[in-house]
């Protein structure tokens, strides 16, 4: 069914009874050739990638819990392509220009708002800092703007810019970036997958991998055994608990974030701002809650759930530079698990096992990669050759001392 | 979270710095034929454990010591702390 304007009329006039369910509720068959582990954002957009882009039939997603369960409802919608180094500006682009087409693609209402993203500067040293990640930005094709205080002011009247410690000197701007309804990334591109014959099979648990002669042949699951011709790995937060079941050990630590939401408010910030002096940043969401977030709990964690010294550490940073904010209340907490790889970057790849591919160590930037992420594994997948824009994205990057450190700080994931 | 301290008692975990996996204090031997895939597995590879996890904690804003401390990944439960030097020395280690 296609939605539409017109549908939405024709159904209202006809009681409602024509809507169908997104996606089909299916067992799994006994084989497939392609079989997808995570029914998070990344792995349906592979799925659906792979049948649009390479026209492969005969896909299954497993996922353990319900499609849009995991970090894909957890995280602060954010959509932008702010990075400095080649080996991530040109896929985070991609991914910001697939998102640009999303809605049209698979018919389906993201509410995808490009009211931009805007990193404040605080010091001299840090606008230069910006000034060289909005050129290396610009060189690769995305868009950035070096704002003026005056400018930033004019635009963001709420905005304390006289700290007497972190005063705002200046900030760059991505006006392209923005932010998403993060659930609909999932249904959208569950129900998108499942039209082109993609099996999403829910509340069903991988709990190994068969492999014989270092070959993968499918994954044992609550609901049997599944043979495969290609198993592919997809559930950041998650990667080290499933591969471990592979033998291996990753590069990567599970790391909490914590996210908050305030009660709603009549609408006051456009698009995303970022402290620069601390960690912090916020948009608002469109029932009006002011989304917000800073940095890791700084622990290994699984839980899903941080402590109050950060709590405490993001209000500061929101009323170090939204004085206005100091009697909002906070309307609801949560933690979410990141896969914090070893120098910040995300890893699309294939492993030591044939037929066993590996998605995974996002950090705290998932969820702006998930076009991306899906086009170009599910381009490994299909031809067994790394995507252009992810060729970086490889496992020994490591033992290579090709890191891509964003922030440079070296093998500490949880500073990244 | 509070640690409990060997020497201080129980303090709130926001004085330490976390510094990672307790594997950690077993550095390869630089001299070993092998040493460049250890040292690679040293510095890059984690077992990330869902449950019980022994970690390095730094008391940074306390005594400077660093502590080995065991607690589940899934709760945040701490159930043992002991200082790292006493770990390190129960391995055979000198210092």
């Amino acid at each position: 069914m296609r939605y539409s304007g017109l549908r939405v009329i024709k159904e209202a006039l006809t009681g409602h009874k024509g809507w169908k369910p997104a996606w089909r509720e299916v067992a799994p068959k006994r084989a497939y050739d392609y079989v997808i582990i995570g029914g998070g954002g990344h792995g349906l957009a592979t799925a659906y990638y792979l049948a649009r882009n390479y026209g492969a039939k005969n896909i299954a997603v497993l996922e353990k819990g319900w499609v849009g369960g995991g970090n894909v409802g957890r995280n602060t919608t954010i959509i932008r392509s702010n990075y400095l180094l080649d080996g991530n500006e040109p896929f985070y682009e991609h991914s910001l220009k697939l998102w640009e087409g999303l809605e049209q693609d698979l018919n389906y209402n993201a509410m995808i708002s490009q009211r931009g993203i805007l990193n404040l500067v605080h010091s001299d040293a840090q606008r230069d800092a910006f000034t060289r990640r909005g050129n290396a930005m610009i060189l690769n094709g995305a868009d950035a703007d070096l704002m003026t205080t005056e400018a930033i002011q004019t635009r963001y009247p709420f905005l304390n810019v006289n700290n007497a410690r972190f005063p705002i000197k200046g900030g760059l701007a991505q006006h392209r970036g923005g932010t998403v309804r993060h659930d609909a990334v999932a249904w959208g591109y569950a129900r998108a997958a499942d039209s082109l014959g993609v099996d999403i099979i829910q509340n069903c648990e991988v709990t190994g991998f068969r492999i014989e002669a270092g070959k993968c042949l499918g994954v044992e699951t609550n609901q049997g055994y599944i043979r495969a011709n290609k198993v592919a790995s997809c559930v950041a937060g998650s990667s080290s608990r499933l591969m471990s079941k592979a033998d291996m050990r990753l590069p990567i630590e599970s790391h909490v974030l914590q996210a908050f939401v305030s009660e709603g408010l009549k609408p006051i910030l456009p698009g995303v701002i970022t402290f620069g002096a601390g960690h912090f940043y916020c948009s608002q969401s469109d029932k009006g809650g002011l989304v917000f977030g800073g940095d890791l709990d700084g622990y290994n964690s699984y839980a899903q759930r941080g402590n109050l010294p950060v709590v405490e550490d993001v209000c500061e940073g929101a009323m170090a530079i939204f004085p206005m904010l100091g009697r909002v209340r906070l309307l609801r907490m949560w933690g979410g698990i990141m896969d914090m790889s070893m120098d910040g970057s995300p890893i699309i790849d294939r492993t030591h096992v044939e037929s066993l591919y590996f998605n995974g160590g996002w950090c705290y930037g998932g969820f702006k990669a998930t076009p991306a992420s899906g086009w170009c594994y599910a381009h490994l997948l299909a031809t067994d050759t790394p995507h252009e824009y992810a060729k970086e994205y490889r496992f020994d990057r490591f033992e290579k001392g090709r890191m891509i450190d964003e922030k440079g700080v070296g093998n500490n994931p949880q500073l990244h | 979270m509070i640690i409990n301290h060997p020497i201080l008692g129980p303090r709130d975990s926001a004085e330490f710095t976390y510094i990672g996996d307790a594997a950690l204090i077993d550095r390869p031997d630089w001299q070993a034929e092998d040493a460049l895939a250890q040292f690679v597995d040293y510095g890059y590879l984690r077992d990330n454990p869902a449950g019980k996890h022994k970690e390095l904690w730094f008391h940074e804003q306390g005594d400077r010591s660093f502590l080995v401390v065991t607690r589940d990944t899934t709760t945040h439960e701490i159930s043992g702390v002991e200082l790292a030097r006493d770990v390190a020395r129960k391995r055979g280690r000198r210092k």
